[in-house]
């Protein structure tokens, strides 16, 4: 296997002048994105799609990953200097960071949060070098059975990531199938709930249904309480951990990175879940455990080596399969799709300086970031405190240029509004929109693996569990829809949403 | 008490049988075929019909298990930001991009609670519009004209 030698390839893409400007701007805008409460990297990254049609794939997909990855990182900043989560992975660093910042400790606090994110990042680049290649190489034969069962089970998992119940979760998938059908069908040619608009013929853009959701109908839910963010500390000093705190620190992090790199890979997880699974098990096995919840600062290098090992692990099966496990990872999908590239295995193989470019510019970026954030962290802290009524408006008016952009159609602005009451209602009602657009980005390629499966087959539904690989995804889909379902982990599962939202 | 025990069920469930419903109507104009030969009516049909069926459940559901009830829906600030995206879409090619802006960003802004309407907020406001207009119109190069037909009707 030639390793160094696509290691080679990567670092001649990641480290031209280019691209080595995109990471930049990708892990500045993540933070500043991630510092802000009420903006994610959804809606962050639709609405600057539009303006990487122009750039050269490497430099998009470059840019956009940096958004994701450093998003994490400035999450943990206003966790701790104003506990309100700026992302949702970094709900758990709050519990400890803000209590270590109230006692005057927000310096050491944030270099831990940046300093485990560092070691996470890299130690999750590594795993992806080692781990990408093998499972590209199996999913090279893959058939439609395999693909179909495959989506299926990455639905799946995106449920258990879901708030609120099981019913509604499944229900927005299948929402989201349902608005993928819109459109003309590949292999009739005939138009499906079009209403007959040439527009829709094509389909919806899934920018539209992401800038819609994530974008719109988030800013109308965060208007029902506006609240004033405080800061607890205007001035942070004292950057450098202790002698003792870096021997506190030290497996913490490793265990929050290996943790965080498993939960990452699999269908449905990602920065989240990894957060949060980290500080549970922290909490179980440090021997300071009576001090989580009081400004332990387990508790924020753990959480925080989780969600960005997670971040990033989430690549894995986005660059290999083809398959989106969360949200930005669907939105990754569409930006390569955008730029002429199929997503699945042969990426690797045919487009090798796009894959390991990408993958050596998530270090070089996790670099970056550790030196972009803690000097600059004056600037976060004045970044926090623009308040949110100035923010949302600008928010709203990128929203509207860029889904215009996407093919300079006003039609396009009008569907997005439609959406963003959409988003707005699935909140209102605890259904959790994130599988709806993942459903929807798998919807036609499901359909597509299951007519081929079924055509070969000759209509024998049967083969998706005669076939040994898709029948063992199915399987595991199952098992997992059974966990779910499970009282005592159905508990836990309620619990863990609780603690966040409250 | 109502008849309804959770409200929020009893919505959505509203919501999914609707949907689906729509997707079965529409859905049995198009053409089945068959498992081994999928029409393009297949695949909506099988999703219709399982989102039929959790609507039904959801809806059943709501009223025996108690649940929580619908906050408040937030109609103002609804109604302005998404009246700021329509009305985006409605100027942009024709009163041109400066005024479109300008216009759907007020309104927007106007669904705060924090809104004032002075001089300061204005300024900013102006800045932000021109701002964009060098960077999406004059920078990136995105067709929309600064100043629309409504203005200049030769």
């Amino acid at each position: 296997m030639d390793l160094l030698g696509n290691l080679w390839i990567g670092l001649e893409t990641a480290l031209t002048p280019y691209n080595l400007l995109y990471c930049l701007v990708g892990v500045f805008f993540g933070t500043a994105v991630g510092v802000l409460p009420g903006l994610g990297p959804v809606a962050t990254i639709a609405m600057l799609l539009p303006i990487t049609f122009g750039l050269p794939p490497e430099s998009a997909l470059i840019m956009l990953a940096g958004i994701y990855y450093g998003a994490q990182y400035g999450g943990s900043t206003t966790a701790i200097l104003v506990n309100l989560p700026g992302e949702s992975s970094s709900v758990v660093t709050a519990l400890d960071g803000y209590q270590m910042a109230r006692q005057g400790n927000a310096g050491r606090a944030l270099a831990t949060a940046a300093i485990g994110s560092f070691i996470a990042g890299t130690l999750a680049t590594i795993v992806i070098i080692f781990f990408a290649p093998p499972l590209a190489s199996i999913a090279l034969k893959f058939g439609p059975a395999e693909y179909f069962s495959l989506m299926v089970l990455g639905l799946i998992g995106s449920i258990v990531l879901a708030r609120g119940s099981l019913l509604h979760a499944l229900a927005m998938i299948l929402l989201g199938l349902f608005l993928g059908l819109v459109g003309t069908d590949i292999t009739s040619g005939s138009e499906r709930y079009t209403f007959d608009l040439p527009k829709l013929a094509d389909g919806i853009d899934f920018v539209i249904v992401a800038m819609g959701i994530f974008g719109v109908g988030e800013i109308i839910a965060n208007l029902e309480n506006e609240s004033k963010r405080e800061l607890i500390t205007k001035r942070v000093t004292g950057l450098m951990p202790t002698r003792e705190d870096w021997r506190r620190i030290r497996w913490p992090i490793l265990r929050g990175t290996l943790l965080g790199s498993i939960l990452g890979i699999l269908p449905g997880g990602g920065a989240m879940l990894a957060s949060f699974g980290a500080y549970s098990l922290e909490k179980k096995v440090s021997p300071n455990s009576a001090e989580f919840g009081k400004g332990a600062i387990e508790g924020v290098a753990a959480p925080e080596a989780a969600n960005n090992a997670g971040a990033q692990t989430s690549f894995i099966p986005m660059l290999t399969l083809g398959i989106p496990s969360n949200p930005v990872m669907a939105l990754m999908i569409g930006a390569m799709i955008i730029q002429g590239i199929q997503p699945g295995p042969s990426v690797m193989t045919d487009q090798p300086s796009l894959f390991w470019g990408l993958i050596v510019s998530m270090w070089v970026g996790n670099l970056m970031l550790l030196a972009l954030n803690l000097p600059l962290i004056g600037l976060w802290v004045r970044m926090i405190s623009i308040p949110y009524h100035f923010l949302f408006p600008m928010i709203v008016a990128f929203c509207s240029i860029g889904v215009f952009s996407l093919s300079n159609s006003t039609f396009d602005v009008y569907l997005m509004a439609i959406f963003g009451l959409l988003g707005y209602v699935f909140r209102k009602i605890d259904a959790e929109p994130a599988p709806l657009l993942l459903a929807f980005v798998l919807g036609p390629m499901m359909e597509e693996f299951l007519r081929r499966t079924l055509l070969l087959s000759r209509g024998d539904t049967t083969v998706f569990f005669t076939r040994p690989i898709s029948a063992i995804m199915l399987g595991v889909a199952v098992i997992l829809l059974i966990i779910v379902l499970l009282p005592s982990i159905r508990k836990k599962r309620e619990e863990a949403f609780e603690e966040e939202a409250g | 008490m109502s008849l309804i025990r959770s409200p929020k069920d009893f919505w959505s469930g509203l919501i999914y049988l609707v949907a689906a419903l729509f997707g079965l109507t529409i859905g049995s104009n198009y053409s089945m075929g068959r498992a081994g030969q999928m029409g393009p009516g297949y695949f909506p049909i099988i999703l219709s019909s399982l989102l039929l069926m959790f609507g039904a459940v959801t809806l059943v559901r709501s009223f025996i298990v108690p649940g929580e009830s619908v906050t408040r829906f937030a109609l103002k600030p609804a109604l302005l930001i998404i009246g700021s995206v329509v009305v985006f879409g409605l100027l942009v090619e024709r009163a041109g991009f400066l005024v479109a802006m300008f216009a759907s960003t007020l309104m927007s802004a106007s669904a705060s609670s924090e809104f004032r309407f002075e001089w300061r907020a204005i300024l900013g406001l102006v800045l932000f519009v021109a701002a964009g207009a060098l960077l999406f119109v004059k920078a990136l190069g995105v067709p929309m004209p600064l100043i629309g037909p409504w203005f200049n009707p030769s």
